[in-house]
């Protein structure tokens, strides 16, 4: 597997995982281990699609990368910066994530005009400045109708009263509006409707190619998959099992995958 | 009629004066959604405080100033055990209550009660004097309400800001706040400062208005800000260009005459903390209970429009 790795990371590395290794409730009888020496390397500009079962790390690596979990060993670069000390908000200043759940990318008690503003305002002083600079509702109308969803008309509107297709539109738009340099996506259409994912993840794919944001999207809907990005790897117990991109990617159909799938589903007994 | 007069200038007065710890319990408990238990403690703070720096000579204006200083600096102390020292939220507030009683004794030299009679306030020096000479008791009534509106005022203009957008962002979804790389357990420390500085100011003023302070009296406040919270948003809540904090000013207003009424039918003082815990129990069920059947009514009405 180790070759495979290496060949995608032949290319100018920008994200990697350096003999990495996380065990939850280390010790006691509970004790699981979800990597021990985990190894990866993503090029700067790609768009990698992650997928495997429950319980193989994917959501796990995410939360190193990001910062929402420490590290027990190895670390994590990105750029030239080795982040493994860094908290999770200062890693924020670069990275840019969008949840599963829909109310975790926005604040459901603020208005949309207010996230727009705040998310605005990433990495530059949070004092007793005006909340809302009114110069920039062009700015974000202009965004929002990007959408097609008429957020446009519903700045007022609290983002409660918003459908969840249409607060992950806007998660997305947010994560993605200031300058990033990885853009993480942790299953962000799985909790929505076959339609609304569709719109979300055509959406994504828009943001993406306007941005040539270093993208890393974690996702249980094989399609998406295989349809979007030029990389694709799966996981199993942490580890790389299967990992493909570029021509040897866009020729991988969803059958393949499922195949692929169920192999190492067997094996987990499920 | 006079005497109804009467109670109402005391329900108003306390009102406004109460409402000024209300609106910092709504920062703390609506806007963060954290129950601050320290405010039993920072409301005596502030009375003790204004007390013995009027004593001292200082300009009571000016003692104003310092106990919102020292609230604030209680209100970081609960704030850096919760966030920093991972104390949970109830207990945090508890340690600095507890803390604060000592604080107070010193403070008041270990009097239980201080008297700054007849010594300059801002209800008798001043503006306050010249307003009192005109207006007689209704003065103090329009010097708290003029204290109230100006932490009011300035209050909404900050909950507009920038820091007051990522103060309501906190409370709201941390998640947010940290994916916009800021830390949300510091806007919590914010948020309690700002909560234990006005209470503390509530009490100075309120030490000045009675010209002595009762380093007792902080038993109940958080009970009864909460049910001043909860009442105002429970009655006017829904209704547009009403800003929260207005809505927790007359919910302590109401708060207080419901006291004051019961006072006057009878009720006996060693009675008064069990009222108020009561009416506590009654805003919170009758405010679910009115927020339960708002929701009914909505599914009904998306029902019946489904219908037809």
């Amino acid at each position: 597997m180790s070759s495979k790795m290496q060949k995608a990371g032949t290319m100018d590395k920008f994200v990697s995982f350096e003999h990495v290794s996380k065990i939850f409730n280390a010790g006691s009888v509970n004790e699981n281990v979800i990597f021990t020496d985990f190894n990866l390397s993503i090029p700067k500009g790609s768009f990698t699609s992650v997928v495997g079962s429950n319980g193989s790390g994917k959501t796990t690596m995410l939360n190193l990368l990001c910062g929402s979990l420490p590290v027990d060993s190895g670390s994590i670069k990105v750029g030239d910066m080795d982040v493994t000390k860094l908290r999770e908000h200062q890693r924020s200043a670069f990275i840019g994530r969008v949840y599963q759940d829909p109310s975790a990318g926005t604040c459901p008690n603020l208005t949309i005009l207010e996230n727009m503003a705040l998310a605005d305002n990433k990495g530059k002083s949070y004092f007793l400045q005006r909340g809302v600079n009114r110069k920039r509702i062009g700015y974000y109308k202009e965004k929002l109708s990007l959408l097609r969803m008429g957020l446009e008309d519903k700045l007022e509107q609290k983002v409660s009263t918003l459908s969840g297709g249409q607060r992950q539109a806007l998660a997305l738009l947010i994560a993605a509006e200031t300058d990033l340099d990885l853009l993480i996506l942790d299953e962000h259409t799985a909790a929505l409707d076959p339609k609304s994912a569709a719109i979300v993840m055509e959406l994504t794919k828009r943001v993406v190619e306007e941005k040539h944001v270093t993208t890393l999207m974690v996702t249980h809907n094989l399609k998406f998959a295989a349809d979007y990005g030029d990389r694709l790897f799966m996981m199993h117990r942490g580890n790389i099992v299967f990992d493909v991109s570029g021509e040897e990617k866009n020729k991988v159909s969803i059958r393949d995958l499922t195949e692929r799938f169920d192999e190492i589903s067997i094996e987990d007994g499920n | 009629m006079q005497i109804f007069l009467g109670l109402l200038e005391v329900v108003l007065r306390e009102g406004f004066i109460y409402g000024i710890m209300a609106m910092g319990v709504y920062i703390t408990y609506k806007v963060l959604n954290f129950p601050d238990l320290s405010v039993d403690g920072t409301f005596p703070l502030g009375c003790c405080l204004a007390a013995e720096l009027i004593t001292k000579g200082v300009n009571p204006w000016a003692a104003c100033l310092i106990c919102l200083a020292a609230g604030a600096l209680a209100g970081t102390l609960t704030g850096v055990l919760h966030v920093k020292l991972k104390i949970t939220d109830l207990m945090s507030g508890i340690l600095v209550m507890t803390a604060l009683y000592s604080v107070n004794m010193v403070i008041t030299e270990k009097k239980a009660v201080l008297s700054i009679f007849n010594m300059p306030t801002i209800f008798n020096s001043g503006i306050g004097g010249a307003v009192y000479e005109k207006l007689g008791q209704w003065g103090w009534t329009v010097m708290a309400l003029f204290v109230c509106l100006v932490v009011k005022i300035i209050l909404d203009l900050y909950l507009e800001t920038r820091s007051g957008l990522l103060l309501r962002a906190a409370g709201n979804n941390p998640k947010f706040v940290v994916s916009i790389g800021k830390d949300p357990g510091n806007m919590k420390i914010l948020g309690l400062m700002i909560g234990n500085a006005l209470t503390t100011l509530s009490g100075c003023v309120l030490a000045q208005q009675r010209e002595s302070a009762d380093a007792g009296s902080g038993t109940g406040m958080v009970v009864m800000s909460l049910a001043a919270v909860i009442i105002g948003g429970a009655a006017l809540g829904k209704a547009k260009y009403i800003h929260a904090t207005t809505t927790a000013v007359i919910g302590m207003v109401v708060y207080r005459a419901c006291l004051t009424i019961a006072m006057q039918l009878g009720l006996e003082t060693i009675y008064l903390k069990a009222l108020m815990s009561i009416l506590f129990v009654i805003a919170l069920i009758s405010s679910r209970y009115s927020e339960e059947r708002r929701e009914k009514n909505v599914i009904k009405n998306a029902e019946s429009r489904n219908n037809g």
